[in-house]
C-alpha cells in the first residue's frame, strides 16, 4: 500500500428552526433546531414516521426545508441541492448501481470530484480495505452477501472524505448476528477517522450501543438530546423513558421540597429522590423493571405485592406483579429460585434509578 | 443576503463547471453563426452540394456572420448580440443575481427576436401593413430557419436553463432545467403550433382573409353533419359516418378483447403465450394492409365472393366497400390492442374477491354483477376508448374498402389533395375529427384518471382464477376460434396474393409482383436496383432509423422528468406531451403542411419533416415504455448518486439510461416499426424525393395494381417481424445475467 489513507473532514451540522411540510398539510419535521458537533456520532432514535428520514435527508440536501436554516461547518448550505453538498450518506436499501462491479462503485463518486485515474483507484482501494474487502472491487455487488452490500455502501460513501456522513437504518436488512458486529465496525471506524456521522434507527439498544449522543425524535419534533447515559437515567418526560429501555410509569405526589430533594409518597412508602425541578405536587416516578427488587422477606420501606405473571426468559426473569397503585413489570436476575405465581412478596426500589418526571403532559 | 451565498460551495466543482459550460456553449454558438448555414437548403443540407457551391459567401448558404458581414438581412444582427452576451457572465459566480440576469436576458432575448423576426418578415417582406408602413418596404424575404438557426436556438435554450436553474429552479440542476426547456420548445413548435396553424387555416378564405362566417359555413356543411341518411336515400355527414364507425368498432373491439382475455386468464388454457404474440400483429403490420386482404377475399372478384357466385349463384356486389369492410378490417386489426388492455384488468380482478363474496353467501351470478364486473368496468371504458380513437383515426382502411362510405380522416385528405385542394375545408374536418378523439382522450383521463381498482388488494393469494362456466365457455371459445381463423386466413391471402398473376381473374402463380418491386440487376457499373420499390423501401428504412433513436431519446427524457423530478406545472407539462396519442395522423399531416410550409420554419418537401412526423407521433410510446421502467428503479439509486456528488445529467447519464437498457431498446424498436407501417400523416408529407412504403403501396392500390402492393406488404411485415423478433432476442439476452468482467 502506498500510504493512500482515507481521512476526515469532519464538519458541525446546526439546525436552526428547521421545518419540513410536505404537500402543504403534512409537517414531517416541526420547528427543529440541533447542534451536531463535529467528530461525533449522533444517532435519531423515535418511533416511525416521526420524522428521523426526513431530517437526514434535510441534512443530505434531498430535501428542501420549507423553514430555517442549515449549516454545515459553519457555513449556511440551506440552498445548496445534495449534488453540492459535501455529504455522502448510506441507504437502508444500499442503493449500489447494479450495473458497475463494486470498485466501480466505490470510484464513482471519486471520479466525478475530479480525481486522476491513479488516485481514484488507490482511494477506491483504501476504502475497500477499510471495510474489510480488499480484493472485491471485480465484484458485481449482485454477487456479495448482504453485510458486504452493506460495507460496499459504507465505502463508497467514506471514499469521498465527506464532512458528514449519513446512514438511514443502515443494519435493518442484515440478521441480529451481523447488525451487531456491522454497527461496531462502523463505530471503530467513526471513531478512528474522527468523523461526523449522523445514523437514524428505531431500535434503542443500537442507539444506545453506538452513540455520543442520542436525538429522541417524536411526531416531528425533538423530545429529548443527549448521552446515551442521560437519556436512559434522567429522561425528560414520560415518553424518553419509555421509549428508551422500558420504565414503569407510576403516579406518585411529592410532599415536600428540601434543596434539590424531593420527599415522593408512593402508596404506603415513602422515598426521598432528586426533585429535578419539581415543585410539590402531583407527579410521575418512571422505574426501570431492573431496578426494582422482589424479595420473601420484608424490609424497610417496602410495600407488600402479589406475583400475577412469572416468564423465564434465559438470562433472566420477568415477573408482572400487582402492587396498590397498579401493576408493575420486574426484571430480576435471580433465576435459580424463581418465585411463583400468586405468591404475595415484598418489592422495594433501588436507591438509583427511579426517576421523577412531571405529570401527564 | 447571506454571507454565506458568497463562499465557494461546499464541492467547489458546481462553480468552474458552469463557467466551463459557458464556454462551451458560446463555441457551439459560434460555430452555429460562423460555418453552418443559416437558412434552410433548396437541395438539402445532407447532400453537402451547397458546400462546394459558393459557400460561404452566397446568400443562400451563407452562416449568420457572413450575413451580417456582407449587409444582407441585418434584422439578424441584434442574435450576434444576444448569442455573446454571457461573455459578460463568464468571471461570475452563479450565486450572484447577475449571473442569471445575463443569461436569462441572453436566452430569452434571442428566442424571441428569432421569433418576432421570423414571424414579421414573410416570403413577400413585411407580414404585416403596420410594420411596413413603420419601417417602409423591406425589400427581402424571408427563408426558412436551418441548421445554424436551429443551433443557436438550442445554445438560447440552454442559456435560459442555465439561468433558471441559477436561480434555484427545479433543485438548480442545468441539465434538468433545460431538458423541460428543451421538450416544451419541442411539443409547442411540433404539435401546439402547427395545431393552432390549422385553426387559424381554418377561418382564413383563399385570398388570406380572415373571416369566421367561412369557418362556420365550412364547420356546419351538410356534408358534414347532415342527416339525410336517416329520412332520404342520401349519405349522412361525414362526422356521423365517422362515429358510428367509431362506436361499432369500439365496441366490438372490446367484447373481442374481453373474450380474449376470458380465454387467456379464466378457461385453462394453456396456450396464453400464443394468445400474446397475436397482439405482435397490429404493430407489424400496416394498417391498410387487413383492408386489402378484406379485399382480396370478399371484394368484386375476392375468393369468398367468387365461390358464392359459383356455387348459389349470387351476383358479386360490392357490399363490402363501405361500413361492413371498414369494420371487419378494423376489428382485425384493433381487437389485439383491446385484449392488452383487458388481459391487465381481467387478471387484476383478484380471485381472492370473488371467493369473499362467494363466502358471504353471492351465488356466481351476484358475484359477477356486484363484484367482477364493476371492478372491470374502468378497464372496459378504456378499451373501449382506445378503440374507439385508433378508429376514428384510420385512415389505410377507409381509403382502401371506404367505397361511397366517407370518414372524416379520408375526406379531410381528398379535400387537400383532390381537385378541391380547400385547405380550408381539410381544417375545418380536421377540428371535427380533432373534437372527436381529444373529447374521447380527456373522457379517458378526467373519468378514468389513473385510478384503476384492479389489484389494489396487493399481491394476489396464489390461487388461480376460477373457470368460467360452461355456458359462457362455449360461445367464448367459439368467437375466438372464429376471429383466429379469420386472421390466419388474413394473413394467408397476404402472403398468398403476393405471388397471384392477377386476383380473382387470372390465378397463376407467379413471382413477377416481386421482382417488379424487388429486382435487381447487374450491369457494367455493378449493382443495380431494378425494383419499383427499392426508392420507397430504403428512404423509409433511413427515416425509420434516424426517427426512432430521437423518439426513444425524447420519450426516455420525458419520462425521466415526468417520474423523477418535481417542478411546477408538471401536470400540464404531462398533458402536453402525451397529448399528440389523441391528434389523428391526418390532423397532424394536415396542420404539418398548414404550418411548415412557409417561413420561418420551411420543411414540406424534406426528408425531415418526415422524421419529426414521426417523432412527435411516437413520443408517447417512448414516454411510457420509460416511465414504466423506470418507476421500477429504486429512487434511492438516484439520491445515492446525488449524494455522491453526481448532478442530473451525470446521474441519467450513468446510472438511470444504462439500467434503461431494454426499455430504451424497446422504444427505439417500437418507433422504427411505427414509423414504418405509418400512413395517414405520411400520406401528406411525402414528396417524390422522399416517398415512403406505405405511401407507394397506396399509391399502388389506387392504381389497381393489388399484386404489387400486397407483395410489397409482405416484405415490410417480414422486415419488421425480423426487427421485433431480434428485439425480443436482446431484451433476453439483456436480462440474463449482466455481462462480468474479467
Ligand atoms: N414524500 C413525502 N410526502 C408526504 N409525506 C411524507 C413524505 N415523506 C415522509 N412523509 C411523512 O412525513 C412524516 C415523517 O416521515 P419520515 O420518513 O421522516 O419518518 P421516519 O421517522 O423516518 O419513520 P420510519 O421509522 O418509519 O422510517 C410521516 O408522517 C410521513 O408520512
Ligand atoms: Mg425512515
Amino acid at each position: 500500500m502506498t500510504g493512500t489513507r482515507i481521512k476526515s473532514n469532519a464538519a458541525s451540522v446546526v439546525f436552526e428552526g428547521v421545518s419540513k411540510i410536505y404537500g402543504g398539510s403534512v409537517t414531517a419535521v416541526d420547528d427543529v433546531s440541533l447542534t451536531i458537533e463535529a467528530g461525533t456520532l449522533v444517532t435519531l432514535l423515535g418511533p416511525s414516521g416521526c420524522g428521523k428520514t426526513t431530517t437526514l435527508r434535510m441534512i443530505a440536501g434531498l430535501e428542501q426545508v420549507s423553514k430555517g436554516r442549515i449549516l454545515i461547518g459553519g457555513q449556511d448550505v440551506t440552498a445548496l441541492p445534495a449534488t453540492d453538498r459535501d455529504v455522502s450518506m448510506v441507504f437502508q436499501s444500499y442503493a449500489l448501481f447494479p450495473h458497475m462491479s463494486v470498485g466501480e462503485n466505490v470510484s464513482y463518486g471519486l471520479k466525478l470530484s475530479g480525481h486522476d485515474k491513479a488516485e481514484t483507484a488507490a482511494r477506491m482501494r483504501a476504502g475497500l480495505e477499510l471495510v474489510g474487502l480488499a480484493g472485491y472491487d471485480e465484484r458485481l455487488p449482485s454477487e456479495l452477501s448482504g453485510g458486504q452490500q452493506q460495507r460496499v455502501a459504507v465505502a463508497r460513501a467514506l471514499v469521498l472524505e465527506p464532512q458528514v456522513l449519513l446512514f438511514d437504518e443502515p443494519l435493518s436488512n442484515l440478521d441480529a448476528k451481523l447488525r451487531r458486529q456491522v454497527r461496531e465496525e462502523i463505530r471503530e471506524i467513526q471513531q478512528d477517522l474522527g468523523l461526523t456521522v449522523v445514523y437514524v434507527t428505531h431500535d434503542q439498544e443500537e442507539a444506545l450501543a453506538v452513540s455520543d449522543r442520542i436525538i429522541v425524535m417524536r411526531q416531528a419534533r425533538i423530545a429529548q438530546m443527549g448521552t446515551p447515559r442521560d437519556l436512559y437515567e434522567a429522561p425528560r418526560n414520560a415518553f424518553v423513558a419509555d421509549f428508551i429501555g422500558e420504565a414503569n410509569l407510576i403516579d406518585c405526589e411529592i410532599t415536600a421540597r428540601a434543596g434539590d430533594s424531593a420527599s415522593v409518597v408512593i402508596g404506603s412508602i415513602t422515598l426521598e429522590l432528586d426533585a429535578r425541578g419539581l415543585g410539590v405536587g402531583a407527579a410521575k416516578l418512571a422505574v426501570r423493571p431492573n431496578r426494582i427488587s422482589l424479595s420473601r422477606r420484608a424490609r424497610k420501606n417496602d410495600m407488600a405485592v402479589t406475583i400475577i405473571k412469572t416468564t423465564y426468559v434465559g438470562n433472566h426473569m420477568e415477573y408482572r406483579v400487582a402492587a396498590e397503585f397498579g401493576e408493575l413489570f420486574v426484571i430480576s436476575s435471580v433465576v435459580d429460585q424463581p418465585l411463583e405465581t400468586g405468591a404475595n412478596v415484598f418489592l422495594s426500589f433501588a436507591d438509583t434509578g427511579p426517576v421523577l418526571l412531571p405529570p401527564a403532559e | 443576503m447571506t454571507d454565506a451565498t458568497l463562499q465557494p460551495p461546499f464541492r467547489a466543482a458546481a462553480g468552474a463547471n458552469s463557467n466551463r459550460m459557458i464556454m462551451v456553449l458560446l463555441g457551439v454558438a459560434l460555430v452555429a453563426a460562423l460555418a453552418l448555414p443559416w437558412y434552410v437548403i433548396e437541395d438539402g443540407f445532407w447532400s453537402g452540394e451547397w458546400l462546394l457551391d459558393g459557400y460561404p459567401l452566397d446568400s443562400s448558404y451563407a452562416p449568420l456572420i457572413f450575413l451580417i458581414a456582407q449587409g444582407q438581412k441585418l434584422w439578424l444582427a441584434p442574435l450576434i448580440g444576444f448569442a455573446a452576451l454571457p461573455l459578460l457572465a463568464l468571471r461570475r459566480h452563479r450565486s450572484e443575481p447577475v449571473y442569471a440576469k445575463l443569461l436569462l436576458t441572453a436566452g430569452i432575448g434571442g428566442l424571441g427576436w428569432l421569433a418576432l423576426q421570423g414571424f414579421s418578415i414573410g416570403i413577400r417582406g413585411w407580414q404585416f401593413g403596420a410594420l411596413e408602413a413603420a419601417f417602409g418596404p423591406l425589400g427581402d424575404r424571408q427563408f426558412g430557419l436551418g441548421y445554424g438557426a436551429l443551433l443557436i436556438s438550442a445554445v438560447f435554450v440552454v442559456y435560459i436553463g442555465m439561468g433558471m436553474a441559477a436561480r434555484g429552479a427545479v433543485g438548480g440542476d442545468v441539465f434538468v432545467v433545460s431538458a423541460i426547456g428543451f421538450v416544451i420548445a419541442l411539443v409547442g413548435i411540433f404539435i401546439f403550433f402547427p395545431i393552432l396553424q390549422m385553426l387559424q387555416g381554418a377561418v382564413r378564405a383563399e385570398d388570406g382573409a380572415y373571416s369566421l362566417s367561412i369557418f362556420t359555413d365550412k364547420f356546419f356543411h351538410r356534408n358534414i353533419w347532415g342527416l339525410g341518411c336517416l329520412s332520404a336515400n342520401v349519405s349522412c355527414g361525414v362526422a356521423w359516418n365517422s362515429l358510428l364507425l367509431g362506436v361499432v368498432v369500439g365496441g366490438a373491439t372490446t367484447a373481442l378483447g374481453l373474450v380474449f382475455a376470458l380465454v387467456a386468464t379464466r378457461s385453462g388454457f394453456r396456450y396464453g403465450r400464443i394468445l400474446r404474440a397475436l397482439t405482435v400483429l397490429p404493430i407489424i403490420t400496416p394498417p391498410f394492409v387487413i383492408g386489402l386482404a378484406i379485399i382480396l377475399l370478399f371484394g368484386l372478384s375476392g375468393t369468398v365472393t367468387q365461390f358464392a357466385a359459383d356455387l348459389f349463384g349470387l351476383t358479386p356486389t360490392r357490399w363490402v366497400y363501405g361500413l361492413p369492410g371498414i369494420v371487419m378490417a378494423q376489428m382485425l386489426a384493433y381487437t389485439p390492442i383491446a385484449f392488452l388492455v383487458l388481459i391487465g384488468v381481467v387478471e387484476g380482478v383478484s380471485p381472492a374477491m370473488e371467493e369473499a363474496a362467494q363466502t358471504l353467501r353471492a351465488d356466481r351470478w351476484t358475484t359477477f354483477r356486484t363484484i367482477t364486473w364493476p371492478l372491470m368496468r374502468p378497464g372496459l371504458a378504456n378499451a373501449f376508448l382506445l378503440g374507439f380513437i385508433e378508429s376514428m383515426a384510420d385512415f389505410g382502411n377507409p381509403l382502401v374498402l371506404g367505397g361511397n362510405y366517407n370518414v372524416l380522416s379520408t375526406e379531410i385528405f381528398f379535400s387537400i389533395v383532390g381537385a378541391q385542394n380547400d385547405q380550408a375545408r381539410a381544417a375545418a374536418l380536421a377540428i371535427v375529427l380533432l373534437v372527436f378523439t381529444l373529447g374521447a382522450f380527456f373522457a379517458q383521463r378526467r373519468w378514468l384518471g389513473n385510478k384503476s381498482y384492479a389489484g389494489n388488494t396487493g399481491k394476489g393469494d396464489g390461487c388461480a382464477h376460477p373457470q368460467m362456466p360452461r355456458r359462457l365457455k362455449v360461445p367464448v371459445y367459439a368467437i375466438a376460434a372464429f376471429w383466429c381463423f379469420m386472421t390466419l386466413v388474413i394473413y394467408g391471402m397476404i402472403i398468398y396474393g403476393g405471388f397471384v398473376e392477377l386476383w380473382g381473374l387470372n390465378n397463376t402463380l407467379t413471382v413477377r409482383h416481386y421482382s417488379d418491386a424487388f429486382g435487381v440487376g447487374w450491369n457494367a457499373g455493378g449493382l443495380v436496383w431494378r425494383g419499383s420499390a427499392w426508392d420507397s423501401f430504403w428512404t423509409t428504412l433511413q427515416i425509420a432509423a434516424i426517427a426512432a433513436p430521437l423518439t426513444a431519446m425524447l420519450g426516455l427524457v420525458t419520462a425521466y422528468l415526468l417520474v423523477r423530478q418535481k417542478f411546477a406545472g408538471k401536470d400540464a407539462f404531462e398533458f402536453g406531451t402525451m397529448l399528440s396519442f389523441a391528434i389523428p395522423g391526418t390532423v397532424i399531416g394536415v396542420s404539418y403542411i398548414l404550418a411548415f410550409n412557409v417561413p420561418p420554419i420551411e420543411l414540406t418537401a424534406t426528408g425531415a419533416i418526415l422524421v419529426l412526423c414521426f417523432i412527435f407521433r411516437n413520443m408517447p410510446v417512448g414516454v411510457r415504455a420509460g416511465i414504466a421502467s423506470m418507476a421500477q428503479l429504486d429512487k434511492s439509486l438516484d439520491e445515492a448518486s446525488a449524494t455522491l456528488g453526481a448532478n442530473a445529467w451525470q446521474t441519467f447519464s450513468k446510472v438511470i439510461l444504462p439500467l434503461l437498457r431494454p426499455a430504451i431498446l424497446a422504444a427505439v424498436v417500437y418507433s422504427f416499426v411505427r414509423a414504418m407501417t405509418a400512413i395517414s400523416a405520411v400520406i401528406f408529407l411525402v414528396s417524390a424525393e422522399y416517398n415512403m412504403a406505405t405511401s407507394y403501396i397506396i399509391g399502388r392500390v389506387e392504381n389497381n395494381d393489388y399484386g404489387l402492393a400486397i407483395a410489397y406488404s409482405t416484405v415490410l411485415i417480414f422486415v419488421m417481424l425480423a426487427v421485433v423478433a431480434a428485439l425480443q432476442l436482446l431484451i433476453l439476452k439483456g436480462t440474463k445475467g449482466r455481462p462480468r468482467r474479467a
